[in-house]
Order: C-alpha cells, then sequence, then structure tokens
C-alpha cells in the first residue's frame, strides 16, 4: 500500500485527531482500569496484579457508598428539577401573551446563569450564602428562620445547597432545548384541540408532553451523564464537607489519586464510575437513532 | 367570561416571567453591584444594591496587581492556543468524513461521540503520570493537549455537518483543474465554511476559557494558573476581600459574555445541539 496513495488519503487527514484519541483518550482510559486490578499504581515501581482485591476493599467502603447515595440524590434532583424549570421558562417563552421583545430579553436574561464559569458560580454563590450576606437577609422575613444560617457548613443543609446551585446554572440548557422543540409543534394540533373542547391541561398532557418526549429524553440523559461527573461547584464550595456529606463520586475520586495518592483505589472507583457513564451513553446513542430514524 | 379568564393567564404568566427573571438575573447582579462596593459595605444590614462607598477600586485593584494579569494572559493564551488547534485538527478530520467513505468510518465516528460520555476525572488520574512523563507538568502544553480531547469532538461533528451542506462540485472543480484535495479544502471549503468555524471557534474557548479540573491538577505554579483557577485561589487567600473577589470574577465572564451576546444565535443554536456543556 502506497503511502500517499488514494486509500490512504482519509486516514492522513484524521492522523492528528486519531493520534490525539489514541494518546489522551485510549491509553488512559486503559491505564485506568489497569490501575484498578494492580496494587500501589503509579506509586510503586513493579505494583502487582491483585485481581479483583481493589473492587472488593471499594465495595466494603462505607465512604464509597456515601459518595453513591449523595451522587444519587444529587443527580435525581438536578435533573428533575432541570426538567420541571426548563420546561416552564421554555413555555413562557413561548407563550403567546408576550411580545416578541419581550420574549427575547427574557431569553438573554434566563441564559445568563448557563453562561458562568463554574469558579464564579462558586464564589458568588458563597457571597450570597455567607451566615450575614444576602440569602439570610431575605429569609429573615420568613418567620422562625434564623438569621445566621451557615447554609455550606451545616451537613443537614449543604448537600440540598449543592442541588440548588446545580439547578440555577444548568437550566438554561433543558429550556432552550424545549424550546426548540415547542417552536417545532404545528399550532394546527392546539387549535383542533381547542375546538374538540380540550383544557389546557388536557392539550399539554395530549399534545406537548408525547410530542416532546424524545427531546426530553434525550436531554435528561445527557444531563445526567454530565451532572454524574460534575466535580468543579461542589469542590470550590464544600470540597465534599462537612463530614462528607456533599461528597460525589467525582470527589471521592479526586481525594483518593491527589490527597491519598492510592492511584489503585481511585482507578477502581474511577473505573466503576466509568462504567456507569459509558452504559446511559450507549441507552443515548440508541435513543438518538430512534430519533433520526 | 372568557376574555377575564384570558386576563387572569396574562397576570399569571407575567408574574412568573418576572420571578424567572430574578431567580436567573439577581445572582448575577449582585455580584456586579458587590464588586463595586467597599469590603465593609457588602455586607451591610439592611442590603443595598449601590451605596456611597461605590468606586472601581476593586477593578483597579486586579488590573495592577501582576499576578492577576498573569491569569488572565496564561486564559488567553491557553484559550487561543486551543482555538487553533481545534479548528485546524478538527477541519482535517471533518473534511475526512464528510468526503470520503473509508474501513473504519463507523468506529471512528463512535468514538469521537462516546468522548462525551467519559468524565473528565476519569482521565485525570492516568493524565498525571502521562503529563509528569511527558515532562508537560506546569505548562501551556499539559492543558492545551487534554484540552483538545474535549473540544475536537464538537469541532469534528459541527465540522462535517457543515462541509455536508457543501456540494462536492467544488472540491471537483479545484481539483479538474489539477489542484490537490488540500488546495480544495483550504482554498475553497473553509472559506465558505467561516460562519461554522465562528460558532465552534466561539465554543471551544468557551470551553477552555472555562476549564477547571484539569487545570486545577496538571498546573501548580501559581504564575502557570488559569483564571477560574485563580478565581478560586483569591477564595483561599484574601477569604475576606470580596469585593475584590467579585472584580475578577466579573473581568474572567466578561470574554464569554462577550461572545454570548454577539454571537448569540450560534450559542442557542450550539447549545440546542447538546454538543457542549456548561
Amino acid at each position: 500500500m502506497k503511502l500517499f496513495g488514494k486509500k490512504t488519503a482519509p486516514y492522513r487527514y484524521l492522523l492528528p485527531t486519531l493520534v490525539l484519541m489514541i494518546v489522551f483518550l485510549v491509553v488512559p482510559i486503559i491505564m485506568v482500569i489497569r490501575y484498578s486490578f494492580v496494587d500501589k499504581a503509579v506509586v510503586s515501581p513493579d505494583p502487582q496484579f491483585v485481581g479483583l482485591a481493589n473492587y472488593a476493599e471499594l465495595f466494603a467502603d462505607s465512604s464509597f457508598w456515601n459518595a453513591v447515595s449523595n451522587t444519587i440524590i444529587f443527580v435525581v434532583v438536578s435533573v428533575v428539577a432541570h426538567l420541571v424549570i426548563g420546561m416552564i421558562f421554555a413555555m413562557l417563552l413561548n407563550s403567546k401573551y408576550f411580545t416578541n421583545r419581550t420574549k427575547t430579553i427574557a431569553r438573554v436574561v434566563y441564559i445568563l446563569p448557563w453562561v458562568f464559569t463554574a469558579s464564579v458560580v462558586a464564589i458568588l454563590w458563597k457571597l450570597m450564602l455567607q451566615p450575614s450576606g444576602i440569602i439570610n437577609y431575605l429569609m429573615s422575613a420568613l418567620p422562625q428562620v434564623s438569621r445566621n444560617t451557615e447554609w455550606l457548613s451545616n451537613k443537614d443543609l449543604a448537600l440540598a445547597v449543592i442541588c440548588f446551585i446545580n439547578i440555577w446554572c444548568g437550566y438554561p440548557f433543558y429550556m432552550i432545548s424545549i424550546l426548540a422543540g415547542l417552536q417545532g409543534i404545528s399550532g394546527d394540533l392546539y387549535e383542533s384541540a381547542a375546538i374538540d373542547g380540550a383544557t389546557l391541561t388536557k392539550s399539554f398532557l395530549h399534545i406537548t408532553i408525547p410530542q416532546l418526549k424524545p427531546i426530553l429524553i434525550s436531554i435528561a440523559m445527557l444531563d445526567f451523564i454530565w451532572t454524574l461527573q460534575s466535580f468543579n461547584v461542589i469542590w470550590m464550595l464544600t470540597g465534599g464537607g462537612p463530614v462528607q456529606s456533599t461528597e460525589t463520586l467525582s470527589i471521592y475520586i479526586y481525594k483518593l489519586a491527589f490527597q491519598k495518592v492510592d492511584y489503585s483505589m481511585a482507578g477502581t472507583a474511577a473505573t466503576v464510575l466509568l462504567v456507569v457513564c459509558v452504559f446511559i451513553a450507549i441507552f443515548y446513542v440508541r435513543q438518538q437513532k430512534k430519533v433520526r430514524e | 367570561m372568557v376574555g377575564s379568564y384570558k386576563k387572569h393567564i396574562k397576570v399569571i404568566m407575567t408574574v412568573l416571567l418576572v420571578i424567572g427573571g430574578i431567580f436567573a438575573a439577581f445572582p448575577i447582579v449582585w455580584m456586579f453591584c458587590s464588586s463595586l462596593k467597599d469590603n465593609s459595605a457588602i455586607f451591610s444590614w439592611p442590603p443595598k444594591f449601590f451605596d456611597e462607598t461605590a468606586s472601581l477600586a476593586s477593578y483597579v485593584a486586579v488590573f495592577t496587581d501582576s499576578m492577576k494579569v498573569r491569569f488572565f494572559i496564561n486564559s488567553y493564551i491557553v484559550a487561543g492556543c486551543v482555538v487553533l488547534v481545534t479548528l485546524f485538527v478538527g477541519i482535517l478530520a471533518a473534511y475526512a468524513f464528510s468526503r470520503f467513505d473509508f474501513p473504519g468510518k463507523g468506529v471512528f465516528n463512535s468514538l469521537i461521540v462516546s468522548v462525551q460520555a467519559i468524565p473528565p476525572i476519569v482521565l485525570l488520574i492516568p493524565y498525571m503520570g502521562m503529563i509528569v512523563a511527558l515532562k508537560l507538568f506546569d505548562t501551556y502544553f499539559a492543558l492545551i493537549l487534554t484540552y483538545l480531547i474535549t473540544t475536537l469532538p464538537y469541532c469534528i461533528l459541527m465540522m462535517t455537518g457543515y462541509f455536508n451542506t457543501l456540494s462536492r462540485e467544488l472540491d471537483e472543480a479545484v481539483m479538474i483543474d489539477g489542484g490537490s484535495r488540500w488546495k480544495a479544502l483550504w482554498g475553497v471549503l473553509v472559506p465558505i465554511s467561516l460562519p461554522g468555524m465562528v460558532s465552534v471557534g466561539m465554543y471551544t474557548f468557551m470551553q477552555a476559557w472555562n476549564e477547571y479540573l484539569f487545570a486545577l491538577a496538571l498546573t501548580q505554579k501559581t504564575e502557570m494558573r488559569t483564571v477560574p483557577i485563580g478565581i478560586n485561589l483569591l477564595m483561599g487567600q484574601h477569604a475576606y476581600d470580596w469585593s475584590q473577589m467579585m472584580a475578577m470574577s466579573v473581568l474572567g465572564s466578561i470574554p464569554v459574555l462577550i461572545l454570548f451576546i454577539f454571537f448569540q444565535k450560534y450559542f442557542i443554536a450550539g447549545m440546542s445541539s447538546g454538543g457542549v456543556k456548561g
């Protein structure tokens, strides 16, 4: 086969991508999986193969299960709230009661939280959640709420606060996708439903939801994968604390690798997370194919 | 009856619209206002949006601190290089996907799509050892190379889509005149694809500008840190200088905010294609 022949042409164009993908994607994934089967990966010059011992140790670790449960709460609450808020905002932006100008301005304002980087989101909520900050001031208007709530250092509140912040910065993605979907639904469907005497609730349940279903499933799955991986805002706001109450899987893995320098256990937990993400991704790709057909 | 029913709905909708606006924008407005205040005024009770201490002092403080300016320079260098390399490498790959049928195309395509599903933390663990072994720890290259993995897939998918809309006759015309495929790509296809490249470039810039995890672990010296890490460092160092932290956050958000305002249409199109995470 000639190196510069016609047959090799597409591969020559793909070569830089291919090299990058192999060096920085395929090889690292193989390395991480290998770490999970050896003892003292990276730190020891001669790591010993230990079979599934690392997995046994991981599944016996209560901190791991704590991280799993925090992650599930965080992901489920975020995805459901994103879906609800995204739907409400998208319907507002699609409503015939407002002028186009109002809707354009509202759309820009509503997307804003998505634009800010994680460290800005973290620092700005940290300011507002200070004991003498604005949130406590607004809360003090309500009866029976302490004026000095320590939102982020209270282990019963921290996870809820983290979820709330994640909801705040994640809903615009849903809103925009749902809005695009709503604009694609023919007005005739609603008109004929109205002639048949359908109420707003009925046409929402029987027209809007079924029409949007493919979009809703796609974005919820994408969000599920992203939220499962989220690290930045949590790390900056609480570092997983207080007392591991906001420690999600990503935080748990980061601490194992970079604080306890236990690459074997970090690799083991990372492999578990990877398998879950790949599993959901396969469903996502299948769903996308179904939508296209 | 019907008229008043509609009126009620409109009132409810308007109230919801305003509440939604406050929910979305209040934290951002508060950040901006705080950046103008004196530190003692930030936690005044009752709080005010603006008060007599309003000044640009915190912004001046950020701009005269060479270390903070350095964070911005680092972020611009890294994000700029990532955009250029992503576009170059991505366009080559997109050309292959759009113009050729070859064995393995399906496998390469799924490899590229699957990148989104790989948690960054999973890659970071082996990166640490790799980057140290390649002697790239604490350099721009460490960040640029690792960022490419997250930015390339979107670029390739979008540019392949873009090239697919351009007729193959365009490249054939160049080749009939004796030009090479290379010439057809860079001389004809790329210039027509400029709008697509602008939107991909904008997204890539945002991703690179906002990246946190790799920058946190793969750099160590303060002078190699990027803006997101710099902001985070302020939280530790000047834990009480909220005004300066907010000024730094506003300044750190401006490049992306400008891109968002000017390229809103592309931004929204990209968002609904689900290609990019925030």
